[in-house]
């Protein structure tokens, strides 16, 4: 593990277990491609570019990669599979951006709303994070701004209870703003050190949802200037490149500053997080590799890479 | 819905254009295109791959008649291979015994609950039934609040058990009460569960063997990418469903998994579902899916969804106020409020044939109507029964009371009373007089 020896063994076991599924689909499959050859020749090209495509890193990230491969073979006549290995560690590490590991510690809240699609896990992601903050020994209050979904409120007073935080929330159906601008206002009172917001799932092509949205994080500038320090966008793993135009459009409405890469364990093509780095300025701050509460791990790409492909 | 494949293909086309026929040459870099547009639509790999050879096959060779170019002939041979890969054609799902039994199943987050209540809603409204929903995901939190909820908004009965936790039990214990209750159907609800996941896949399992469903139904997310293969896979190998519901179909999803899945598990979708309210399910009708993709609208659906919203009877009461030249600004509101029913107006729009490619980029807002409406609620009772009292001072009050001009007031009133003469003229059989004078306007105008 190297220089990874300073994380836990257990988060790295999970991570790698959550993984298996991508490694064995994709980067296996590389490695065949190449497997008895002594160089790199076109066959072996097209399978290392479609196990790229089947891994969802998405067509235009994957001919990125293949055309540097290419010219790196032409350049060097000959590459071995070893080489190709760290090739493309190298090359997905340039794609990918890193986050920080702890929220920032500032004068009064910080607040982070969370947006994305319908069931990509929004709520869940939530419950996790406010346990893990909780456990860190920080104040946590949640925001139950998704007034539109049955029982979402109910959903997240559940989560609220079994992390032990305190959440606020008005009946089904009433304005999120309106929700949000209690929560805010009450955290600044009790002192809070974190807020989390749930929003409604939407599906980015409705542009009235998207205006919502920015309202939403209108409103709660009024309360506390700077909010939210952190719009973070809930991307199902198993998406496909839709995953893209999702985070097009919310970054649009309401400029995510970072991601959160749901259901990763489920997935055979964990490779949307490459394309996802690639294709946008926003870094993955979690990603989840199994049900448990610790489960939603902390983005760190060079583990991620390592997990891959050793 | 698939706006982004169509135009992708439209661009692959155009290296067709103006060839007089198909050859080697001029149909590789197009089936190059298409091959790189259906990945990027999330289709497997291998089922873009087996599709492209297939349809340069049939087209390799094709003489192009001098009336259509070598792009519609392809567009051709690709809608009826997409049509064949996705089923030739519709299938419905089977009610048959007492109750008859609907397992629902799926990843988390796919919209399983969501489609329970839809089917449950159309079931009751359109097939005289009358549902059971069943709670069986024990495991998330509030997902019995839920589905409650759902039942209560579309008037069917729950059955919940939230002191069991084994949904085995749970799904037993409702076919009983179904029966006792006279419930016909029994649609049950389990919990989101990942393919890979062998305890969650053994349970349902033991679901399946416990009620023995006439209908299992596998509920996709149409923006699955490439895993969609083997999580389809995973689920039929399992439970060997009967059909598939492909979710959210109502975002920008190039919707790839609609292609992919029916070649690999070679089960029909059976459902569609396109908001996040009760009534937005449709049934899949893969030819006008094909027709969809390939930008050549869908005109059926559209026609069937206006027939679902407009009452006969009124529409009766309609003609019959046009005839005593009685239709007034409140019929116009009726109109107006049925149309906004039938759905996001930019989905109607897509269904058009050409319009797919035109509303890209633009945004067709829900509240389109929103500034004729507020005029016509400015208007009083009198004014909306006889527009002729409309006067000067009057326009002015109404634009002042609606938020909009005098400009716009007047504008509302002519496309009314344009509107009046046109449907007096169908009334009197003028269809062709009425066809002309839309020619000479061009069209009626729309809202804005």
């Amino acid at each position: 593990m190297g220089i990874f020896g300073f994380f836990s063994k257990d988060k790295k076991d999970k991570l790698d277990k959550g993984l298996e599924k991508t490694k064995e689909n994709v980067f296996n499959k590389i490695s065949r491609a190449v497997a008895g050859k002594t160089t790199i020749d076109e066959l072996a090209l097209d399978d290392i570019e479609e196990a790229l495509i089947t891994s969802d890193i998405g067509v235009e990230t994957s001919l990125k990669i293949i055309g540097k491969l290419e010219g790196r073979v032409l350049r060097e006549k000959y590459i071995n599979t070893s080489e190709l290995n760290n090739f493309l560690k190298e090359e997905i590490s340039l794609l990918m951006k890193d986050s920080y590991d702890e929220i920032p510690v500032i004068n009064g809240p910080y607040v982070i709303m969370v947006v994305g699609v319908n069931g990509v896990g929004k709520t869940t992601t939530i419950g996790k994070l406010a346990h893990q903050f909780k456990q860190q020994g920080k104040k946590v209050v949640l925001g139950a701004a998704d007034t539109f979904r049955a029982a979402a409120v109910d959903q997240l007073v559940i989560w609220a209870d079994r992390a032990g935080v305190e959440i606020v929330k008005q009946h089904m159906g009433s304005d999120p703003a309106s929700v949000c601008f209690d929560t805010l206002q009450s955290a600044k009172a009790s002192g809070a050190e974190v807020v989390i917001i749930d929003t409604a799932g939407r599906l980015h092509n409705k542009i009235n949802l998207m205006n919502e949205l920015t309202k939403i994080k209108n409103v709660m500038a009024k309360v506390i200037p700077d909010a939210p320090h952190d719009v973070m966008l809930v991307l199902d793993a198993s998406t496909g490149q839709n995953a893209i135009e999702q985070a097009t459009q919310f970054t649009k409405a309401t400029k995510v500053n970072s991601l959160a890469l749901t259901k990763l364990d489920g997935t055979a093509k964990g490779g949307v997080v490459i394309g996802i780095s690639d294709q946008f300025q926003i870094p993955v701050r979690y990603i989840g590799v199994g049900e448990g509460v610790d489960d939603l791990q902390v983005f760190n790409k060079n583990e991620f890479i390592d997990s891959l492909f050793n | 819905m698939f706006e982004n494949l169509s135009e992708k293909l439209d661009k692959a086309f155009k290296v067709l254009k103006g060839q007089g026929s198909i050859s080697e040459i001029n149909v590789a870099q197009t089936m190059k295109e298409i091959r790189k547009a259906l990945l990027s639509a999330d289709v497997d790999f291998k089922t873009a791959k087996s599709f492209t050879s297939r349809v340069q096959k049939k087209a390799l060779g094709e003489k192009v008649l001098s009336a259509i170019d070598p792009g519609q002939l392809l567009i051709k041979i690709m809608k009826d291979e997409l049509a064949e890969l996705m089923g030739s054609e519709q299938s419905e799902i089977s009610l048959e015994g007492t109750p008859s039994v609907i397992l629902i199943a799926g990843l988390q987050g796919s919209g399983k609950t969501t489609f329970s209540g839809k089917l449950a809603f159309h079931l009751k409204n359109n097939k005289n039934k009358r549902p059971l929903l069943v709670a069986c995901d024990v495991y998330r939190p509030a997902a019995i609040d839920q589905i409650e909820v759902l039942a209560e908004q579309v008037g069917v009965d729950v059955f919940q058990d939230r002191e069991n936790k084994n949904p085995v039990l749970i799904a037993e214990n409702a076919i009983k009460h179904a029966k006792t209750n006279g419930h016909n159907v029994v649609i049950i609800d389990t919990a989101g569960r990942l393919a890979v996941d062998e305890a969650m896949m053994s349970e349902i399992a033991a679901v399946k063997k416990a009620v023995n469903p006439q209908e299992i139904l596998f509920i996709v997310d149409s923006m699955t990418g490439q895993d969609a293969v083997n999580t389809a896979k995973a689920f039929n190998d399992k439970l060997n469903f009967d059909g598939v519901v492909l979710t959210k179909l109502d975002g920008d999803t190039r919707g790839g998994a609609a292609l992919t899945i029916r070649s690999v598990v070679d089960k029909p979708i059976k459902f569609i579902g396109t908001s996040e309210k009760m009534d937005g399910l449709d049934i899949f009708y893969p030819d006008r899916m094909a027709s969809r993709i390939l930008g050549m609208g869908d005109v059926i659906s559209l026609v069937e969804r206006a027939q679902q919203q407009f009452d006969e009877e009124e529409a009766r009461q309609v003609q019959k106020k046009i005839a005593k030249n009685q239709f007034g600004f409140d019929d116009f509101l009726k109109q107006i409020q049925q149309v906004k029913k039938m759905g996001n107006m930019k989905d109607l729009m897509g269904m058009i044939p050409g319009m797919g490619k035109a509303m890209k980029g633009v945004d067709v807002e829900d509240d389109a109507f929103k500034g004729i409406e507020a005029m016509i609620h400015s208007m009083t009772k009198q004014e909306r029964e006889n527009p002729k009292l409309l006067n000067g001072s009057r326009k002015k009050r109404i634009a002042v009371g609606s938020g909009t001009s005098v400009v716009e007031v007047n504008q509302l009133i002519k496309q009314f009373s344009q509107m009046g003469k046109m449907m007096k003229m169908m009334q009197g059989g003028g269809a062709k007089q009425m066809m002309q004078m839309m020619k000479s306007q061009g069209g009626i105008a729309g809202p804005k």
